[in-house]
This record gives C-alpha cells, sequence and structure tokens, in this order.
C-alpha cells in the first residue's frame, strides 16, 4: 500500500506532467484564461488517464512486448516497434467511445466536457502518460495509481495557472510580453515552486 | 492570400509566424529536450522530417480523404512517420535516442505536425505543403535551438559538448548556473525571446484585456 502511495504522490507533485515535463503544453496555455473551463479540462483528462494508461499497459503486457504472444504459440514475435501508433490508437478510441457512453447515459456530464474531450486525444500527456508507463515497467496496478496521478498532477497544475491568469489580466504588463509571454514567465515560476517538492519521497 | 509563393511558404514561419512564438504550437515536447545542444539538433532534425512528409503524404492524399474520418487518417500518416523516426534513431544513434527518451514519440502529438496537416496540407498542392512542413520545422527548430544555446552555454558552460567557458569544478573560472539545467528556465527564455520577438515586430502583440487608466491623484506619488 505503501509503495502506491508514495507513487501517487510523486505521480501528482514531484513529477508533475505539466510543469516538470512540460507535456500538454498547447492546451495548458489555451485553455487556461478561465477557471470553469480550466476545472473541465483538468476533470476530463483525470478521467481519459485514469482509463488509457492501465488500457495502454494490458495491451502492450498481453500483445506487443518481446514474448508477450506465446500465449498465441508465438513465443519469438516482438511487436514493441508497433507501439506508439497502438497507444495513439487506443487514446482515440478511448476518448470516442467514452463521449458516445457520457452523450447517452450522463448528458449533464456530457455537455460539461463535451468540447474538451476531442481536445484530449491530441494532448501530449495523455500520450506522455502512456509512453513513461512503458519505460519504467509499471505492473497493471501501478499503472491505474500512475494514470490516476498523472490525471490530478496535470489538472491541479492547469486550474492553479487559470486562478493566476485570471488576476493577472488587471495587471500593467509591458507591450511585447502581454498574453503569452507573461504566461510563460508565470509557468516558470510555477514550476519553480513545484520544484520544491523534489527529494521528498515516502 | 491570393498568391502564395514558394519562398514565402518557406521562410515565414521562421520568425513573423513562427510556431511557438505565435501560434502556440508544439510547445509541449520543446522544453525537455532543450538542455544541450546534440539532443536538441537531433529532436529538431526529426520534427522537421516528419512535418514535411506528414505535409507532403496528406496533401497527395487530400482529395481522397472523407471528411468525417480525416482526423484518424492523418494521425495513421504521422504515427508511421514518426515510428520510422524512432527506429532510425534507435539503430543509428542510440545514446542520443536514449536521452530524448519519450519524446520522439510525443511528436506524434506534436500540435505542430498535426497543425499544419490540418491547416495546410488539406487546401495546398504536395511541393507547396512540402515546404510548408519544412518551414515550419525550422520555425520550431530555431526557437528550440536558442532556447538550447542558452541553457547548455551558461547552465554547464560548454556548447555541442565542447568546454567554452571552463567550469570551477574542473579548475576553470566559471560557476555553471544550475538553473539553467531545471524546468523553469526554459519558460523564462521562451518567454523573454517572445518579448525580444514581439518588441522587434510590434504588429504580433496581444490586445490587453483592460486599458490602465493613468494616476489622477497627485497624493500617489
Amino acid at each position: 500500500m505503501e509503495h502506491y502511495i508514495s507513487l501517487l504522490l510523486k505521480a501528482v507533485f514531484i513529477e508533475n506532467m505539466a510543469l516538470a515535463f512540460f507535456l500538454g503544453m498547447c492546451t495548458f496555455l489555451a485553455i487556461s484564461k478561465k477557471i470553469e473551463a480550466a476545472t473541465g479540462l483538468g476533470i476530463a483528462v483525470i478521467v481519459v488517464l485514469t482509463l488509457t494508461v492501465p488500457a495502454n499497459n494490458l495491451i502492450y503486457n498481453n500483445i506487443l512486448r518481446e514474448g508477450a504472444l506465446s500465449w498465441a504459440g508465438l513465443p519469438d514475435v516482438d511487436l514493441s516497434f508497433l507501439g506508439l501508433i497502438t497507444y495513439i490508437g487506443v487514446i482515440a478510441a478511448i476518448v470516442q467511445i467514452m463521449e458516445m457512453i457520457l452523450d447517452k447515459y450522463i448528458p449533464a456530464l456530457y455537455s460539461a466536457l463535451g468540447v474538451f474531450l476531442p481536445l484530449i486525444t491530441v494532448n501530449c500527456a495523455i500520450m506522455g502518460a502512456a509512453l513513461f508507463m512503458v519505460e519504467r515497467d509499471y505492473t497493471f496496478s501501478e499503472s491505474v495509481v500512475y494514470g490516476f496521478g498523472a490525471g490530478v498532477g496535470w489538472a491541479l497544475a492547469i486550474i492553479a495557472l487559470a486562478g493566476i491568469r485570471e488576476k493577472l489580466k488587471y495587471s500593467d504588463v509591458p507591450e511585447g510580453l502581454r498574453g503569452l509571454g507573461i504566461t510563460f514567465i508565470t509557468v516558470g515560476l510555477m514550476s519553480l515552486g513545484f520544484m520544491s517538492f523534489s527529494g521528498i519521497s515516502l | 492570400m491570393a498568391e502564395i509563393t514558394a519562398k514565402q511558404v518557406l521562410f515565414e514561419p521562421i520568425f513573423s509566424n513562427n510556431p511557438i512564438g505565435l501560434q502556440i504550437l508544439g510547445i509541449c515536447s520543446a522544453l525537455a529536450v532543450t538542455t544541450s545542444m546534440n539532443v536538441t539538433l537531433v529532436m529538431s532534425l526529426s520534427v522537421i522530417a516528419v512535418t514535411a512528409f506528414s505535409n507532403l503524404a496528406v496533401s497527395l492524399v487530400r482529395t481522397q480523404i472523407p471528411a468525417s474520418i480525416r482526423i484518424i487518417v492523418q494521425m495513421t500518416i504521422i504515427a508511421s512517420l514518426v515510428i520510422v523516426v524512432d527506429q532510425i534513431l534507435k539503430a543509428y544513434a542510440y545514446e542520443i535516442s536514449k536521452q530524448l527518451s519519450v519524446f520522439v514519440g510525443l511528436i506524434i502529438t506534436n500540435c505542430i505536425v498535426m497543425g499544419r496537416a490540418e491547416g495546410f496540407a488539406m487546401k495546398n498542392g504536395p511541393w507547396l505543403s512540402f515546404l510548408d512542413g519544412i518551414g515550419n520545422g525550422l520555425g520550431y527548430s530555431v526557437m528550440l535551438l536558442f532556447v538550447a544555446f542558452f541553457r547548455e552555454l551558461l547552465g554547464a558552460g560548454s556548447l555541442f559538448g565542447f568546454t567554452l567557458l571552463s567550469p570551477v569544478s574542473e579548475g576553470g573560472w566559471y560557476v555553471p548556473n544550475g538553473l539553467l539545467l531545471l524546468p523553469p528556465s526554459a519558460f523564462f527564455i521562451i518567454g523573454l525571446a517572445i518579448w525580444g520577438l514581439r518588441s522587434w515586430m510590434p504588429e504580433q502583440v496581444e490586445e490587453a484585456d483592460y486599458k490602465m487608466s493613468r494616476h489622477t491623484h497627485k497624493e500617489a506619488f
């Protein structure tokens, strides 16, 4: 149990997707002007990451990995070069299915998340989490915890940035720095803040 | 945009329509790979290759793709190209591909590639699209190399692995600025680079949400 809590904290704070690995930056900068929108996107990312990372973990360990196909009588086959295209396919499919299920059974949530779901397919944080999961060789239960933690960390970062930007628009920023420039510097300062978590381990 | 010339398509994205500085595209993977010039150069070349060839391929089949599934088709083309690049790097530059780790794979979700395929290659011929891919890849590379230049020079005192400012730890005079090797510095450098770019080309400045009024009360001073 302790191992999982430590993994969760590491994924949320120390290895924060947005601030330590710069993943999902495009949406991170584009959708962080208002807190409501940022919260919606953050929740959508948590849900998608918690689903896709374990799904990709199962596919990698049972189909793509070297020797994983021995149950089908093909012990020498190594399909790991197909990884990239499979993960993106799985992510796109899960997002699409989720969209349809939400539309049918939970329309309120669908209308809240609706616009953000398609955006998530091309969000680097989702793909990045899948690739990190493969690189670090997580087991299935570890991948569930990691996916959830990475999502929470990303959501935390975007909501915090949106909060800052809502206040920031009342400030008198030098002309060339207005908009994108000052946002980058703000994110840099946030990232510096999050670095103080590094070194913490349970 | 009535008549687009090849030259415009190739050179415009470098400064006046930079994908990172103005279009906010492809920042995701831009920052983590900029701690040393070697790694950055390889990353830039990979991105140029993928953008150019995916633009070319998408442009060639653009009349055949049904509109409703075009995203999936583009995604598949891009993913296949990235796999090729990844395998080449693993075969011929194993050390660097280890350092790039997941970021080669993340070229797939790099918004520049997808954005140019959707925004340019779907509407223009193969030759122009190919040049547009190279141009946008170059714009991305210029920004990346700029960031990497400062991070490696000031953070480690070297360029391309050759020591220029001999660090104190090896008996020299330069005290390396460790902050520049950490993630936050990349944000600061890009922020300042955008400031510089926009001061040079004032038409890129964004509108302010609120106009500041001047101080009217003398007591305030």
